[in-house]
């Protein structure tokens, strides 16, 4: 059976740890990180890579465009 | 997961999803979570999947998405209060090839915009109009808009609105469904990932329609509010699901000019 | 070529003028007494003649907003109203100044305040020549006297809302819109082209290309800095319009003692009073201001060294007077004569004005 793995890449700078993105994801992979960035919002990131599908929920609905999504296939 | 299993997977030809080339490096303007800045991105995607940056000219209006021209990468125009459509009229009447739209809030199109909006629509201007409701004033620090719910509490309606002081909240995307010079009318909201999608495809819609010359494309995005609602971005978008869309219902309300709601 | 004379209203005139002056689109509101622009226009209907869009708008702030949006898109385009509907568009105007587009617009004056009434005023002075909207922002000013200048300022009033970036309004008033006379009308000039529109405003929003930065217009900017910065440059370009676009008539003025200075309509009134004060040996010239903004104060100014009196003869409770005064420094003396309300003199009135404020003035 195909095995699908996916990740994201946050622009930690742009987020503004709104956690609309860790709603979105169907896979709970996102969480807010403890450490803040430059303009001091708690900026996500992927908690459990093993899990994300590369669903690509979390980049549609980040209102600042911040999650860049990628996904592979393997058999 | 290792590293550079991670790596294996961030590779361009794994790309899947990201934001718009027409989306503008500049951060926006907008508190977080707050569904403009998901609509900005979704026109940003159709206008760069319709490969139409050349021929696109957009209006901003006054209140939080004044500053669109700073986020979306083609020629725009920032109208004074409520008269977006008047000028939409006007570049698409002089310049019929071009696709022109307006992104409006509810204080800008429904209140002091409503006879702009609402002539706009009844002759049939080859335009789209987005209108982002969120049932307040977001940018002059969460007034009452006229979409606001009733007993929904504002700087305005401290004690929430009441209907018998204020009036009734204003269901202008069915009004405008009524005029004979809209050709489509939809209300939609870009909160999950599902409903995103619905939202961009109907904004696609709305642009592709353009072609036709058979009217207005009217596009309602019910959106929140988090700064004005008092409320985290999740929360908001509970509260919108909860109780906005009871009284502003997700869905189409005419196509290809037929009511069908 | 054989000259086209034709007679009609002033407010005809500058409706065919505009489509001859290679107009893109006219967007107005009936209001009496200016109808007949809007009338015209519908019933010549240019857009078979030159491709020139019109339409009724839903209200002159509709239009005025269409005319910023046409505006920022390099095209010449037009609107008009009369007093009350110009009080409508002041929020579009200072919108338009501030985002530097250029635009032709005409009030056709009638009597105010309020609803006023429809017949002939000059009361609109202040509020055209001194802003009119919020901020500080000027208006290129073009005051005809005649149905010729009617139509012979449409292709000026283009022309130098062109060269500076500005909206320019044409202050006219009942009489000159309403009364017919002989006009020669300029020969038709071809509309812009998309490639010449581009070329020649290289800021307009028609589409942004690959080879440009995106072009916004708008007139908000929140840095203080920067927008003090901006009207800085507001002010260097209505400075450089004092210098270049003063435009005025001085009709027996050469011998003169005595100077009547008004615009539009009145200087027509003053034409006969002059004639009549003449015939009774008292020396009277006009200064007929044709820019209201700019004001033609420096003539004045010349003119206060030689003369012993100034009388602003205006439609309205003295408006333009002011700037009379300002002008002539105190030299000598400046009065002001006029009827208000839609209320015309008689050249003897005028006359009369003279003999009791200027010559048996103090």
């Amino acid at each position: 059976m195909a095995k699908i793995k996916g990740a994201i890449v946050v622009d930690n700078e742009a987020c503004k740890g709104c956690g609309v993105c860790i709603v979105s994801c169907p896979c709970k992979v996102i969480e807010l990180s403890k450490e803040v960035n430059g303009k001091g919002y708690n900026y996500c990131y992927m908690k459990d890579p093993d899990a994300c599908i590369g669903c690509a929920s979390c980049g549609m609905v980040c209102p600042d465009g911040v999650i860049t999504v990628y996904k592979v296939k393997s058999e | 997961m290792t590293q550079e299993e991670l790596n294996n997977i961030i590779k361009p030809e794994n790309l899947v999803y990201e934001k718009s080339k027409i989306m503008t490096n500049n951060t926006l303007s907008f508190c977080p979570g707050c569904g403009h800045g998901t609509a900005h991105r979704i026109i940003a995607e159709v206008i760069e999947e319709m490969g139409i940056q050349e021929q696109t000219i957009g209006i901003s209006p006054v209140g939080c998405s004044v500053l669109m021209y700073n986020f979306l990468d083609i020629d725009m125009q920032q109208a004074a209060h409520g008269r977006a459509p008047a000028l939409a009229t006007a570049i698409k009447r002089l310049m019929p090839e071009k696709y022109v739209f307006t992104y409006q809030g509810d204080g800008d199109l429904a209140a002091i915009g409503t006879a702009e909006t609402i002539h706009a629509c009844n002759r049939g201007e080859n335009i789209a109009i987005i209108f982002i409701n969120n049932g307040i004033y977001g940018m002059t620090g969460g007034q009452m808009a006229p979409t606001t719910l009733e007993g929904m509490q504002t700087a305005t309606s401290p004690y929430g609105r009441d209907l018998k002081i204020m009036g009734n909240p204003l269901k202008i995307t069915e009004m405008v469904a009524m005029l004979a010079g809209t050709y489509s009318v939809t209300r939609q909201s870009v909160h999950t990932a599902a409903n995103v999608k619905k939202a961009k495809k109907a904004i696609r819609v709305a642009f592709e329609n353009q072609k036709l010359e058979k009217g207005v494309s009217f596009v309602e995005i019910v959106s929140n509010c988090n700064s004005g609602w008092k409320l985290s971005a999740p929360a908001a978008n509970k509260w919108m699901e909860e109780n906005m869309f009871p009284f502003y219902p997700l869905g189409d309300i005419k196509v290809e000019g037929k009511l069908v709601k | 070529m054989e000259k086209e004379v034709k007679l009609m209203k002033g407010n005809e005139a500058i409706a065919e003028a505009v489509i001859r002056a290679g107009a893109d689109g006219y967007f107005g509101y009936p209001i009496t007494p200016q109808s007949e622009v809007i009338e015209y226009l519908m019933a010549e209907q240019p857009w078979e003649r030159t491709g020139m869009v019109v339409l009724q708008a839903e209200s002159e702030v509709a239009a005025i907003n269409m005319v910023y949006g046409g505006a920022a898109c390099g095209k010449r385009v037009m609107t008009s109203s009369s007093s009350p509907g110009i009080s409508l568009k002041q929020e579009g105007l200072t919108y338009i100044a501030g985002a530097e587009l250029p635009c032709l617009v005409m009030n056709c004056v009638r009597g105010g305040p309020g609803l006023g009434t429809i017949q002939p005023a000059q009361s609109d002075y202040f509020q055209t020549t001194k802003g009119g909207g919020h901020g500080d922002y000027r208006l290129i000013v073009l005051a005809p006297a005649s149905v010729q200048e009617m139509s012979d300022f449409a292709e000026l009033g283009f022309d130098l809302a062109f060269k500076y970036r500005n909206p320019v309004m044409i202050l006219t008033d009942g009489i000159i819109g309403q009364m017919m006379e002989k006009v020669e009308l300029k020969p038709q000039k071809a509309r812009k082209t998309q490639e010449e529109i581009i070329k020649e405003c290289p800021w307009a929003t028609v589409g942004k290309p690959t080879t440009r930065e995106r072009n916004i217009i708008t007139s908000l900017d929140l840095v203080a800095a920067n927008q003090e910065k901006f009207n800085i440059k507001l002010q260097a370009k209505y400075k450089e319009i004092q210098e270049k676009e003063v435009r005025y008539e001085a009709i027996k003025c050469d011998d003169a003692d005595y100077i009547l200075v008004a615009y539009g309509c009145s200087a027509r009134l003053c034409m006969k009073a002059i004639d009549l004060l003449r015939a009774n040996g008292i020396k009277v010239g006009l200064i007929r201001p044709i820019t209201l903004f700019p004001f033609p104060s420096k003539i004045l100014f010349e003119l206060a060294n030689r003369v012993k009196g100034f009388l602003a003869v205006e439609l309205s409770a003295g408006q333009m007077v002011e700037d009379v005064e300002l002008a002539v420094k105190n030299k000598v003396i400046v009065k002001h004569f006029g009827r208000m309300g839609g209320m015309i003199p008689s050249p003897e009135e005028i006359v009369e004005a003279l003999e009791q404020k200027i010559i048996g003035g103090k």
